[in-house]
C-alpha cells in the first residue's frame, strides 16, 4: 500500500525519507514540487497527484508536507488518515510536529515509522501500544541512552496489542485515581454583512484524561443526549449501548484520549455569542480606506467572553494600517496582509472598538470585495449547545475515583462577511 | 487462503484484517474462497482493528456485488423491507413470496457495517458510505449522509476526498444532501480546490426551491478575491441557469451586470457563460449582443473574444449594423490575434458573406487571404475550406449550394454538465475515483448478477435463522464463539425466559473483558456438563463422578442448531452431507454423542448404497446408520448416528461410502457439544462446586473436558 514517505519542509527540502517496500528515488517528488509551485499557497496543493508510475498522496501539517508514494489502487482516505495519525503520534511523542523537533528525534521517528507501518500496511497505530514499545523521550532517558548506548525500544512486547482491548495497558496502577473530561465545543458560523446568520453548526469533542488503576468500566450519561446529531467514538465505546440507551459505556485507555466527537448540524438553532458591527470602505480618491469594527456580546448565557481576537486577511493593495484600538492591541503584517486585533476579555459595559485609516497602494484599482473577519473567542464553563454530563459511574474496580468535567466553548471557523 | 478459513481460534478479530489484506494482494479474484468466511467476517467486523475494517469492507463490497441480486428494484417493495428489518424471523416466510426479497446475508452485511459509520477513522466511514452507496436499497443510502457531512469538519485533505465523493453522489441523488446544503457554503479561508468542490456540490443540489438562496450565496462568491474561484462561480451560475428555467433570466441579467466588472477574468468568464446561455434561448437578446460588441475592444482574454465573435456570426441578422463593423476591426488586428480568435473571425466572415455579401465581400476576401498564409495549419485548412464553400467558382461542386444551410444551421445548445458526471463509473472512495482515471490495480465493481448464485455456499457453521435471531439481541454473539475453546455457543434468546432461575455465565475469561457494547457475549442460563449419560456416569475422573448423580438432565432441544459441513457436494461428486448435534442423550449408548447427518444428492443421477466405511482410529466407537439403498437426485435424507468421542475434542475420522466412491470425512466436536445441560438447586451447585474447587488441580491434569468444566464453574461463581 504505502511504499515510501517523504517529509518535506516549507522550503521544499526533503529532510527525511522512509521506504517500506523498495527504495523509490527522490526524484518522484519533482512532480509534487511542480504542483506545489503551481498552487502558490501550500494549502492549495491537491492532496492526490498522479505521476507516470506512482501516485502521490500528501498532507500539509504544521508547515510540513507528509508525502507518501503509492503504486496501486488504495482508498485515498486510508492513506490520508494514516498520515495524519503519524503526525498526531509525533505531536504526542515530541510535543510538536515541526522540522526541528523531528530532526532532533530522528532515531525515535524512524523507530516509530517502522512500527506503525508493516510492509506498507498500518500495524500499530494505537498510541498506548506504541508507547509501550518505544518510550517517549525525556531528558533523563536521553542522557542515560547517550552514556550507555541504550535505546528507547522497550524490552517486552506490548500485551495490549494482542488483547481484545488494544488501547489499554494491563496492570495500570495509580495512587491517585482520577478521571477528567473536557467538553469542548466549537462554533462554525458564517454571518453575513447585515448580521444575520447564514449558517452555523457546532462541532463538539470530549477529551478525556483518565488515570485509573486496573480495568475500570465507565459509563457516562448526558442530561440531553438528543441534542447530538451525529457522533463518532473512540473504539473503546460500546456502540450498541449508545444506540439503545444513549449512554457512553467504555473501558478507557490509559492517559489522554478523545472519547467522542459530535456534530450539531446547521438545521438546529445555534446561539451566536457575539455580534460584530463593521464598516470597511476603500476610497477611490486619495488611495486610502477606513475601517471601523465594534464587537458586542449577543447570546453568552451570562458568561464572559475571553480571548477575543479578530483576524482580517486584507486585500493585496493595502499597504499599511493606522488604527486605534479602544481595548487590546493590533498588529498588521505587511507581507502576509494579516491584520490581527487581540482584544482579550469582552467587557459588555465598554464595547471594544477598532477604527482608523488604511493606506493603499496608489494606481492599483480598489478591491471590490471587503475582506471577511475571522473571530476567535473562548467562553469558559459553558457548552453553547446546552449539552451536560449528568453522571459518571465506574464499575469493575472498588476504589473511589476523583471525577471532573469541564466545559469550554470556542469559535471554530467563525466568519463575518463584510 | 488456508489461513483465511481458519484464523487463530482465540482472537480471530486480531488477524482477520491482515488475512484479508493478504487475500486482496494475492488472489482478489477468488471469490469462491470468501463464501465460507462471509458470515464470520461480517460478524467480526466491529471487532477488527480499524485499518483491517477498511480492507474487509471493500472486499465484501465486491463480494456482495457478485452474490446478491440488485436491491434497486421498484419502490413498491420498500415497505416489505421495512418490516422485514424490524422483525426478521416470523415475517420472513411471508415475504418469501414477493418478487424481491433481500438475501439475509446481504442484510447482515448492511446491518453489521452500519455502526462503523460512527468510527473515528475517516477511511472507515468512507468505506461504509461507499458500501451503502453500492449495495443498499435506494431509500437506505441516506443514512450515510450525516456521517459524511461530519467528516467535512476534518482535515483539509479529508475534506477534499469526501467532497469529491459527495459531488458524485449528489448528481444522482440530490435529496440525500439537500437538507445539509448549508454545510457546503464556502468560507473565504477554504483552499481553492475545496471551494470549487463545494461550488460543484451546491450547483448539483440547486432546484426550484432553494435556487434563490444559492444564487444569493453565489453573489458573494463572485466578489471573492480568489479570481479562479470567482470564475468557477460564474460557470456555476450558468449551469444553474440552464438547469432551472425559472431563473434563467435572473441569472442572465446578473451575468450581464458582471460584464462591467473591473476584473478581466470575471468579465471573460461571464462572456463565455452568456454565450452558452444565449444559445439556449436566442430569441430576444439583441441587446445583450450589442452590449457585448461594445465590450469587444476592451476584452483581451482570447476565449471571451472568440465567444463574442461567434455570437456575432450566429446572430448576425439580429445585429445587421454592428456585425460588419466588428469584422472590420478584426480584419485590422487579425494577425496579432490568438488562434482561437482567428478561427472565429474566419467563421464570422463566412457567415456575414452569406447574409450580407454586399457590405462584407471585400473584408471577407481580405481575411481569407490573411488566413491562407497563416502560420497555423489549422487556420490555413479552415480558410481553404471556407473559401471553397462560400465563394462560387467553376471548380466548387454541389457543396457551395448548401453553404448557407451548413454554416447557418440551427445549432443545438451545449449542455452544461457537472465535471463529476462521468465519475460514477468508478467505485466511490477509490483512488481512481479521486483522479478520475483508472489507477493501476483498480478492480471494476462487478455488476449485480441477474439471478443470485447459490445461497447455500455460505452455510458453514451457522444456520441463518440463529444468526438473524441473535443479532436482534442487543448483545450479539460474534460467530467466533463456535471456535473458542469454551465452546459455549449454545446461546439462544428463548432460553432466557424459560430458565430464569439459572445463573448467567460469562463465556470465557478472555471474552469477558471485551469492551464495546456489542462485543459482550453472554451465555444464557444453563450450566454445561459433560454429555455423558446422567444416569450412569462413566467419568474416569472419580473425584467428580459424585457430582452427576443427583441431578436431572434438561434437554436443550430449543436452541437454534449450528450445522456443520461434513462433505461438500463438489468433493463428494454430488453427494453432500451436513451434520449437527441434536444435543439429546444418545439412544444407542450412553457414552456416545448423538449426531444427525443430512445427506443430500445434488448430482443428476441416483446414488446407491450410502454407508459408513473404515474409521480411524480403528478403535473409534461409532454407531452407524443403516445403509441407504438409493438416494434420488435432489432428494435428501436425515440419519442419526452416535459417536463416542471419549471426552476429547479429537476428530472422529471415517469414510462415507457410496456404491462407487469413498470419501474421507471427519467430525470434530466443539467442547460444548460434549457437555450437557442440566438443572440443579443452588445448594447442590455450591456443594459440588466446593468439592470441585479443592480438587481442581488434579482434575486439570487429568482431563481436558473437566478443565473446561472447572473454568465454567469459576465463571458461574462470579456470575452468582
Amino acid at each position: 500500500m504505502i511504499h515510501s514517505l517523504f517529509l518535506i519542509n516549507h522550503l521544499g527540502d526533503i529532510f527525511l525519507e522512509k521506504h517500506w517496500k523498495s527504495v523509490i528515488s527522490r526524484s518522484v517528488c519533482d512532480y509534487f514540487f511542480e504542483a506545489r509551485e503551481k498552487a502558490v499557497d501550500p494549502e492549495n496543493v491537491p492532496p492526490v497527484l498522479q505521476t507516470p508510475h506512482h501516485y502521490l498522496i500528501s498532507i500539509y501539517r504544521g508547515k510540513l508536507f507528509f508525502l507518501s508514494v503509492i503504486q496501486t489502487e488504495v482508498p485515498p482516505l486510508f492513506v490520508i488518515e494514516f498520515l495524519h495519525r503519524v503526525a498526531d503520534t509525533f505531536q504526542d511523542y515530541f510535543g510538536g510536529c515541526s522540522e526541528s523537533v523531528i530532526s532532533d528525534n530522528v532515531v525515535i521517528v524512524y523507530e516509530l515509522l517502522e512500527e506503525m507501518l508493516d510492509n506498507g500496511f498500518p500495524l500499530a497505530t494505537e498510541s498506548n501500544v506504541l508507547k509501550e514499545m518505544i518510550r517517549p523521550p525525556n531528558i533523563l532517558r536521553s542522557v542515560v541512552n547517550t552514556l550507555t548506548g541504550g535505546s528507547n525500544v522497550g524490552e517486552t512486547l506490548p500485551q495490549g496489542q494482542l488483547s481484545n482491548i488494544p488501547w489499554r495497558r494491563a496492570g495500570v496502577k495509580y495512587t491517585n485515581n482520577e478521571a477528567y473530561f473536557d467538553v469542548t465545543e466549537e462554533i462554525d458560523a458564517i454571518v453575513d454583512k447585515s448580521g444575520t446568520t447564514v449558517s452555523a453548526e457546532i462541532q463538539g469533542v470530549i477529551e478525556a484524561c483518565v488515570k485509573l488503576s486496573g480495568m475500570p468500566d465507565l459509563t457516562m450519561s448526558f442530561m440531553n443526549p438528543r441534542l447530538l446529531d451525529d457522533v463518532s467514538f473512540h473504539p473503546c465505546v460500546r456502540f450498541r449501548r449508545w444506540e439503545s440507551e444513549r449512554i457512553l459505556s467504555f473501558i478507557p485507555p490509559d492517559g489522554n484520549f478523545t472519547l467522542m466527537t459530535y456534530h450539531i448540524s446547521s438545521q438546529n438553532l445555534v446561539a451566536i455569542p457575539v455580534y460584530v458591527k463593521q464598516s470597511i470602505s476603500f476610497f477611490e480618491a486619495g488611495s486610502c480606506g477606513r475601517l471601523d469594527i465594534t464587537i458586542g456580546p449577543k447570546q453568552t448565557m451570562g458568561k464572559t467572553v475571553e480571548d477575543l481576537k479578530v483576524t482580517v486577511h486584507m486585500p493585496k493593495a493595502v499597504l499599511n494600517a493606522n488604527l486605534t484600538a479602544s481595548q487590546g492591541n493590533y498588529t498588521y503584517d505587511f507581507t502576509t496582509k494579516l491584520l490581527v486585533w487581540d482584544i482579550g476579555k469582552l467587557n459588555p459595559q465598554k464595547l471594544p472598538n477598532l477604527r482608523g485609516s488604511l493606506s493603499m497602494q496608489t494606481g492599483v484599482p480598489n478591491p471590490e470585495e471587503n475582506p471577511s473577519l475571522n473571530i476567535d473567542l473562548k467562553i469558559q464553563q459553558l457548552a453553547i449547545s446546552g449539552l451536560k454530563v449528568s453522571r459518571l459511574d465506574m464499575y469493575g474496580e472498588t476504589y473511589k475515583p476523583f471525577k471532573g468535567v469541564k466545559y469550554v466553548t470556542k469559535a471554530g471557523k467563525f466568519q463575518v462577511r463584510t | 487462503m488456508i489461513d483465511l478459513s481458519r484464523p487463530l481460534p482465540h482472537a480471530p478479530s486480531l488477524v482477520a484484517g491482515s488475512v484479508v489484506m493478504a487475500f486482496e494482494e494475492v488472489c482478489p479474484d477468488r471469490i469462491d474462497l470468501i463464501h465460507k468466511n462471509y458470515r464470520k467476517l461480517c460478524n467480526l467486523l466491529v471487532d477488527v482493528e480499524e485499518w483491517g475494517q477498511v480492507v474487509i469492507i471493500s472486499m465484501l463490497t465486491r463480494y456482495a456485488r457478485t452474490q446478491f441480486t440488485s436491491p434497486w428494484t421498484e419502490v413498491r417493495f420498500d415497505e416489505n423491507k421495512a418490516f422485514y428489518d424490524s422483525d426478521s424471523e416470523e415475517k420472513k416466510d411471508q415475504t418469501e413470496a414477493k418478487p424481491y426479497i433481500m438475501d439475509p446475508d446481504h442484510r447482515l452485511l448492511l446491518r453489521n457495517t452500519k455502526p462503523l459509520l460512527q468510527s473515528r477513522n475517516t477511511a472507515v466511514v468512507m468505506a461504509v458510505a461507499q458500501l451503502y452507496w453500492h449495495l443498499a436499497p435506494k431509500h437506505e443510502v441516506s443514512i450515510v449522509t450525516k456521517s459524511l457531512v461530519r467528516l467535512l469538519r476534518s482535515h483539509r485533505e479529508v475534506q477534499y476526498i469526501v467532497l469529491q465523493n459527495i459531488a458524485t453522489m449528489s448528481i444522482q441523488r440530490k435529496g440525500m444532501f439537500e437538507p445539509f446544503i448549508k454545510s457546503f457554503y464556502v468560507r473565504s479561508t477554504d483552499a481553492t480546490h475545496i471551494k470549487t468542490l463545494k461550488l460543484e456540490i451546491l450547483t448539483n443540489l440547486a432546484n426550484e426551491a432553494n435556487i434563490s438562496t444559492i444564487l444569493r450565496e453565489f453573489q458573494t462568491y463572485v466578489k471573492s478575491q480568489d479570481k479562479a474561484f470567482a470564475a468557477a462561480t460564474i460557470q456555476a451560475i450558468g449551469r444553474c441557469a440552464t438547469n432551472i428555467s425559472e431563473v434563467t433570466d435572473t441569472c442572465l441579467n446578473g451575468l450581464v451586470l458582471l460584464l462591467s466588472n473591473r476584473d478581466e477574468t470575471v468579465v471573460a468568464e461571464s462572456i463565455v457563460v452568456i454565450k452558452k446561455l444565449l444559445q439556449t434561448q436566442p430569441t430576444q437578446h439583441g441587446d445583450i449582443i450589442k452590449h457585448m460588441a461594445k465590450l469587444f475592444d476592451s476584452v483581451t482574454v482570447p476565449m471571451a473574444r472568440a465567444s463574442i465573435l461567434w455570437l456575432m456570426g450566429e446572430y448576425c441578422e439580429k445585429v445587421p449594423k454592428i456585425a460588419p463593423d466588428v469584422l472590420r476591426k478584426m480584419a485590422k488586428t487579425f494577425t496579432a490575434e490568438e488562434d482561437i480568435v482567428k478561427l472565429q473571425t474566419v467563421n464570422l466572415a463566412a457567415k456575414l458573406y452569406l447574409t450580407n455579401s454586399k457590405q462584407t465581400k471585400l473584408l471577407t476576401q481580405y481575411i481569407l487571404n490573411l488566413g491562407k498564409y497563416d502560420q497555423n495549419y489549422d487556420i490555413r485548412d479552415r480558410t481553404r475550406f471556407i473559401r471553397q464553400l462560400i465563394v462560387p467558382n467553376e471548380k466548387s461542386g454541389a457543396l457551395s449550394k448548401y453553404a448557407r444551410r451548413i454554416l447557418l444551421a440551427p445549432k443545438p445548445a451545449p449542455v452544461l454538465e457537472s465535471a463529476f458526471k462521468d465519475r460514477d463509473r468508478y467505485q466511490l472512495g477509490t483512488l481512481s475515483h479521486s483522479l478520475n482515471l483508472k489507477a493501476t490495480g483498480y478492480q471494476e465493481l462487478p455488476d449485480w448478477p441477474a439471478v443470485a448464485p447459490d445461497q447455500s455456499v455460505r452455510n458453514v457453521e451457522i444456520v441463518e435463522p440463529s444468526e438473524e435471531e441473535s443479532s436482534e439481541d442487543s448483545e450479539k454473539t460474534s460467530s467466533d464463539s463456535g471456535k473458542s475453546s469454551s465452546g459455549s455457543e449454545k446461546s439462544s434468546s428463548e432460553s432466557e425466559s424459560d430458565q430464569k432461575k439459572k445463573k448467567k455465565t460469562k463465556k470465557a475469561p478472555q471474552k469477558k473483558s471485551k469492551p464495546a457494547g456489542d462485543r459482550y457475549t453472554e451465555i444464557p442460563a444453563h450450566c454445561l456438563i459433560p454429555q455423558n449419560d446422567s444416569k450412569n456416569p462413566t467419568f474416569r475422573t472419580s473425584g467428580i463422578s459424585l457430582f452427576y448423580v443427583s441431578f436431572q438432565v434438561t434437554t436443550s432441544s430449543f436452541g437454534p442448531l449450528k450445522t456443520y459441513e461434513l462433505l461438500h457436494h463438489m468433493t463428494g461428486k454430488g453427494l453432500s452431507a451436513k451434520y449437527h448435534f441434536p444435543r439429546q442423550p444418545c439412544l444407542y449408548q450412553p457414552s456416545m454423542v448423538a449426531v444427525q447427518v443430512i445427506l443430500n444428492n445434488s448430482s443428476d443421477h441416483a446414488l446407491e448404497e450410502i454407508h459408513i466405511g473404515d474409521r480411524s482410529p480403528a478403535s473409534l466407537n461409532i454407531h452407524c446408520f443403516n445403509t441407504i439403498e438409493r438416494l434420488e437426485p435432489g432428494a435428501s435424507v436425515t440419519v442419526s448416528m452416535g459417536i463416542d468421542f471419549s471426552d476429547s475434542t479429537q476428530a472422529a475420522n471415517f469414510q462415507l461410502c457410496t456404491k462407487e466412491d469413498q470419501f474421507s470425512v471427519s467430525i470434530q466436536p466443539a467442547v460444548g457439544e460434549l457437555l450437557m445441560v442440566s438443572t440443579m438447586t443452588e445448594q447442590d451447585f455450591c456443594k459440588e462446586q466446593g468439592e470441585l474447587l479443592c480438587d481442581s488441580k488434579i482434575i486439570v491434569k487429568r482431563s481436558k473436558s473437566v478443565f473446561c468444566f472447572s473454568i465454567l464453574l469459576a465463571e458461574m461463581k462470579q456470575a452468582v
